[in-house]
């Protein structure tokens, strides 16, 4: 059977799969990293994103062997050692981003790319249009807005969460 | 999904023979083929992955913007040599799908299954482009043979795509809420080869160009020019989302702001 060869959060990871294993399968089910959801399987939820070399893209709808030889953060690869939360978790967790929790991972990991891609200035408005492809069925979508624009001044070093939350 | 073998070939000759396969099936971002995998509605042998074939890239010279086949869409949305050369690409690019797809999603990909309501094939009608492939180049009025139709023989790959700059280009899309495919999107261009107004997710045979409005912007360039033509309902495409009269309707609004869009 075909070895793919990943980085997967730091580590080094080979697993052997099948033409059709999806990116997403071989993290659940072969590394047992399950934080990384799937929702729909059509591409339209987004529970499912996770970061390859750097992009935020969505693994059920990514074939391994695409992305042979790719580094890859999960959510379980964002916080610190020490459990120090990403500064997007803690935005997420600090504005109440978050209801049940499923699309959370996806949403996090897409947030992250969205705060990354803008270094000068992100609007409420491209915050709402860069979630256009992650669903959430809970919150209604302001406090996940609010935790992004939170996020966006300590991820580039000019601000607090704090600060933002005043 | 049914499983299949792959195949990762570093140039196109070898992808072209792999492909001679009746039963391989190419693969570039994947972002429509795999969901189709997974719908059990093709069942390839093979598939043949097309990114390593050194065909990603933008060139753009006094006349032209060329768009490699496995360019991906968010390349073409944030190229600032696009975004000069012709705006109205690099903004159709930018809304595709969401961020995540247009990450994975190429150009090529998007012509070559010239889905009836995907956005690039709306582009190369009414710029009239010219689609290259391994063994020739076509024009995109002999590309586009109706739904899910095109030129391409089994096992032509498209190398790259050729834009003519145009003078002013416009495209608006009316997006379904929940997929981002266009309901109606109207791509309109005046350029060295005219006006030329296309229109994407309304006809039942997929993209097509739209004579009557060509005929009256070319004489007079404003949205004012098509008050009073109405769009016949006649072959256009009804489903769930919406009647064929909703979308002829939604042709002749769209085209209006894609018209003023232009300037």
């Amino acid at each position: 059977m075909p070895q793919v060869t990943l980085t997967v959060n730091g580590k080094a990871a080979s697993v052997e799969v099948e033409g059709r294993t999806l990116l997403v399968e071989v993290l659940r089910d072969k590394l047992g990293l399950t934080g990384t959801h799937v929702g729909c399987d059509t591409s339209q939820c987004g529970a499912c994103v996770v970061h390859v070399d750097g992009k935020a893209i969505k693994s059920c709808t990514t074939l391994a062997w695409q992305v042979d030889g790719s580094t890859v953060t999960t959510i379980e690869g964002l916080a610190a050692a020490d459990g120090t939360l990403h500064p997007m978790q803690e935005a997420f967790r600090e504005y109440h981003a978050l209801q049940c929790g499923f699309c959370t991972p996806g949403m996090v990991m897409s947030a992250i790319d969205l705060v990354t891609t803008h270094p000068d200035g992100l609007t409420e408005q491209q915050i709402r249009d860069g979630l256009e492809g992650n669903i959430c069925r809970c919150t209604g979508y302001h406090n996940i807005v609010k935790a992004i624009a939170a996020a966006w001044p300590v991820m580039h070093g000019r601000g607090t969460l704090a600060a933002a939350a005043e | 999904m049914y499983d299949f073998a792959f195949s990762k070939p570093t140039n196109v000759a070898d992808a072209v023979k792999l492909l001679g396969d009746p039963d391989a099936k190419p693969i570039s971002g994947g972002q429509t083929l795999i969901p189709v995998l997974k719908q059990r509605l093709n069942k390839p042998t093979t598939v043949v992955d097309l990114t390593k074939l050194g065909l990603s890239g933008i060139t753009v010279t006094a006349t032209t913007v060329t768009i490699g086949a496995t360019t991906t869409h968010v390349t073409v949305a944030t190229s600032a040599d696009v975004a000069k050369a012709i705006p109205a690409l690099a903004h159709l690019a930018s809304h595709i799908g969401d961020r995540a797809v247009r990450y994975r999603g190429t150009i090529g990909g998007s012509l070559a299954n010239n889905d009836p309501t995907a956005d690039y094939p709306s582009a190369a009608l009414a710029l009239g482009a010219t689609i290259k492939t391994d063994r020739r180049s076509i024009a995109a009025d002999d590309y586009f043979q109706g739904m899910f139709t095109t030129a391409l023989e089994p096992g032509e790959i498209i190398t790259a795509v050729e834009f003519p700059i145009p003078e002013k280009a416009a495209y608006v899309k009316f997006p379904n809420p929940a997929s981002r495919y266009a309901m109606v999107g109207v791509f309109v261009a005046k350029g060295p080869k005219g006006v030329r107004v296309a229109v994407t997710g309304a006809g039942q045979n997929g993209v097509f160009r739209h004579t009557a409005f060509e005929t009256a912007l070319a004489a007079n360039f404003s949205a004012g020019a098509l008050a009073g033509l109405a769009t016949p309902a006649d072959g256009m495409n009804a489903d769930i989302h919406g009647s064929a009269a909703y979308r002829a309707h939604l042709v002749d609004v769209i085209a209006k702001r894609a018209v003023a869009a232009a300037g």
